[in-house]
């Protein structure tokens, strides 16, 4: 009998390196195969707010207590990345403040500390905000650098011993005589070469593209890709993310990171979320959206233009009012695929819990009592991924 | 050669106003693992406003899927898709078309040089990287210390933090002519890396770590590195400031009476 239990994990984005962390302190044998680099999908190219949780109180309070919880612990974790300045809500018209009382509510509903500025005050703070404001209030908000977060996770996964592959791209699922799904087939895209590869479990991480790798063994398709677009200006003209006061809505967040803002984003969705073109109207409607913020803006620079596909969970309803909390699929229960899970949905501020409900699941099946350790150990240096 | 382009319906299906399309060559430098490179055309409709990246990522999307590249951001803070465009090293993500190449042009796109090559347009980092740890740079600071230091500080009384600029890419050891001579040679990113934690600690030992022929003194002043940076690091001034660090710190040495303790 072979000593440890082994699992092949899909996907090295956020959820993807987060799980084989946690599986590793574990005690269990983790093999990420990626078809690209390291956070290559949706995770390189998030937004890179670490959610307090503030956007979400008022529409989505269980996505909310999620990212209060866990913003937190990733701020002890892995400060290395976090820009960890804060943000702030501000209402711009009277719209807006009419979503004061909501947003009181929620964030005291949801445990998330609040701090109510007048005008001057918030102005003080950010001097480049929107002089006509009509109120602000803090949040515990931060900003990180996303591909520096995931190879964190990963560079401390593989301490633990997991073993990353990128650029190996999973093509088929393999069921064994019982119809265990144990087995899978991957091509070596730096050799051309396929290997295969088997383990006790295998999970996909695979996020805006868990649909596909469940398509391969008609098990149920779970996600919807949700891109958004983002733009990114040549100047740090604010040190807090800035929110605007309202419900969630396209070009309500503008972020600092090093010497540039980023404003996004916009929701729509797409079925393959491989490449999703940017438009002129989707630039300058952020463009907009971030002028009315920073009216600075309308004399900087633009530096980058990106889109990210959102996996966002089907629950019947679309687009900004499907939920941002993740969901952990067991495809023995739900297709009668033993050996399968899928874990999509979430957001970057929310990968580690993500990655220990997954691991807590995938425990139970291997018959490991294991606990999850993530909350308390801090990630080595992400560059530690390379050695 | 390629497989039908859909960036003109994609744009439209996605209720977009379709820009002008330029017609352009993308010459990709491909290369199997341990196997010879050689050059592939890809004849491709572009909007000039895009960035080289997404090129890059459409002919994998489209055309061929077995094409290798490193990206993750996509607008200028990881670090990871440097590329050389028509010679000149460039963070593809943040290059519009338009200032590389013209109608009916031609985008030659290539691994960076001085770093051993996986595939394709993938380069080996794990060198890189590790040294970059060993100056123990961290990629947080605050405010004041994250800029250059004869940059104005921001005008704010309120202090917080940012991410500093060096974003690892690579793009100063490529366009360095010392690193192409000498594989041991550390290479600009480093020894920046190194000037800001001493500037910040004055920590001798990150001196000692490049107060060597394969690092401070290997240097010899082309400032392509600077040329190139993506990012306001400025390697080149980072290298020389180093550099009157060391001499200043050897010198106090030399004249220092015995037993008298020397300030780093």
């Amino acid at each position: 009998m072979n000593s440890r239990p082994s699992i092949l994990i899909i996907g090295a984005g956020f959820t993807g390196c987060a799980l084989a962390h946690d599986l590793s302190l574990r005690g269990v044998n983790v093999t990420v195969l990626e078809r690209g680099e390291i956070a290559s999908g949706t995770s390189g190219r998030t937004h890179g707010l670490l959610h307090s949780g503030a956007r979400y109180c008022v529409t989505d309070p269980e996505a909310a207590i999620e990212c209060i919880t866990e913003s937190r612990i990733l701020s002890q974790i892995a400060a290395q990345c976090i820009e960890y300045n804060g943000g702030l809500f501000v209402a711009l018209n009277d719209q807006d403040l009419a979503y004061s009382a909501a947003f009181e509510q929620g964030a005291q509903a949801t445990g998330i500390p609040i701090e109510r500025l007048s005008p001057q005050q918030a102005l003080q703070r950010e001097p480049n905000l929107n002089p006509n404001l009509l109120a602000a209030y803090t949040v515990p908000d931060g900003t990180f650098d996303p591909l520096r977060l995931a190879l964190a996770f990963a560079a401390t996964a593989r301490q633990n011993g997991a073993v990353f592959l990128t650029h190996h791209e999973v093509q088929a699922l393999h069921a064994d005589g019982q119809g265990r799904i144990t087995k899978l087939t991957a091509w070596n895209r730096h050799t051309g070469q396929q290997q295969t590869f088997t383990a006790d479990l295998i999970i996909s991480a695979t996020g805006a593209w868990a649909g596909q790798i469940a398509a391969m063994v008609g098990a149920s398709t779970v996600v919807k890709p949700t891109p958004g677009i983002m733009v990114a200006y040549n100047q740090r003209l604010v040190h807090h993310a800035i929110n605007r006061l309202c419900p969630p809505d396209d070009g309500d967040i503008l972020i600092p990171q090093r010497r540039m803002v980023v404003i996004g984003t916009t929701s729509f969705e797409v079925e393959n979320p491989d490449y999703i073109p940017i438009t002129a109207e989707q630039t300058e409607q952020m463009q907009r959206a971030a002028e009315a913020l920073v009216p600075a803006i309308a004399n900087t620079q633009r530096r980058g233009v990106y889109m990210s596909a959102r996996p966002l969970i089907v629950s019947g309803s679309s687009g900004r009012s499907l939920s941002r909390t993740f969901k952990c699929y067991d495809h023995e229960a739900l297709d009668g695929l033993p050996g399968l899970i899928t874990i999509t949905g979430g957001k970057a501020t929310t990968c580690r819990i993500m990655a220990e409900k997954t691991a807590d699941l995938a425990c139970q099946k291997l018959g490991l009592s294991a606990p999850c350790r993530t909350k308390d150990v801090p990630l080595r240096s992400y560059r530690l991924y390379y050695s | 050669m390629c497989r039908f382009d859909p960036i003109a319906s994609i744009i439209h299906n996605h209720g977009g106003t379709l820009p002008t399309l330029w017609k352009i060559t993308l010459e990709i430098l491909r290369q199997r693992q341990n196997q010879p490179p050689h050059v592939e055309l890809f004849e491709l409709e572009v909007d000039p406003d895009e960035n080289v990246l997404d090129c890059i990522e459409r002919v994998w999307a489209f055309h061929d899927r077995s094409l290798t590249f490193r990206h993750a951001c996509h607008h200028s803070t990881c670090g990871a898709c440097g590329m050389r465009v028509n010679g000149v090293e460039k963070l593809t993500c943040i290059t519009p078309v338009r200032e590389v190449t013209h109608p009916n042009g031609v985008l030659r796109v290539e691994p960076l040089r001085n770093f051993p090559v996986l595939s394709d347009l993938v380069v080996d980092v794990s060198g890189f990287f590790q040294r970059m740890e060993q100056t123990q740079l961290s990629s947080i600071a605050p405010l004041s210390q994250a800029k250059l230091p004869f940059e104005p500080n921001p005008p704010t009384i309120w202090q917080g933090q940012r991410l500093i600029d060096c974003i690892e890419c690579g793009l100063c050891v490529s366009a360095c002519p010392a690193a192409n001579t000498s594989t041991s040679y550390f290479g600009p990113a480093v020894l920046a890396a190194a000037q800001h934690v001493y500037r910040q600690t004055n920590n001798p030992t990150v001196m000692q770590l490049v107060n060597c022929a394969d690092g401070l003194w290997r240097c010899h002043s082309a400032y392509e590195c600077s040329a190139v940076c993506p990012s306001n690091v400025d390697p080149a001034w980072r290298i020389m400031d180093m550099r009157r660090a060391t001499v200043a710190h050897s010198l106090r040495n030399i004249f220092k009476r015995p037993n008298q303790k020397v300030a780093p």
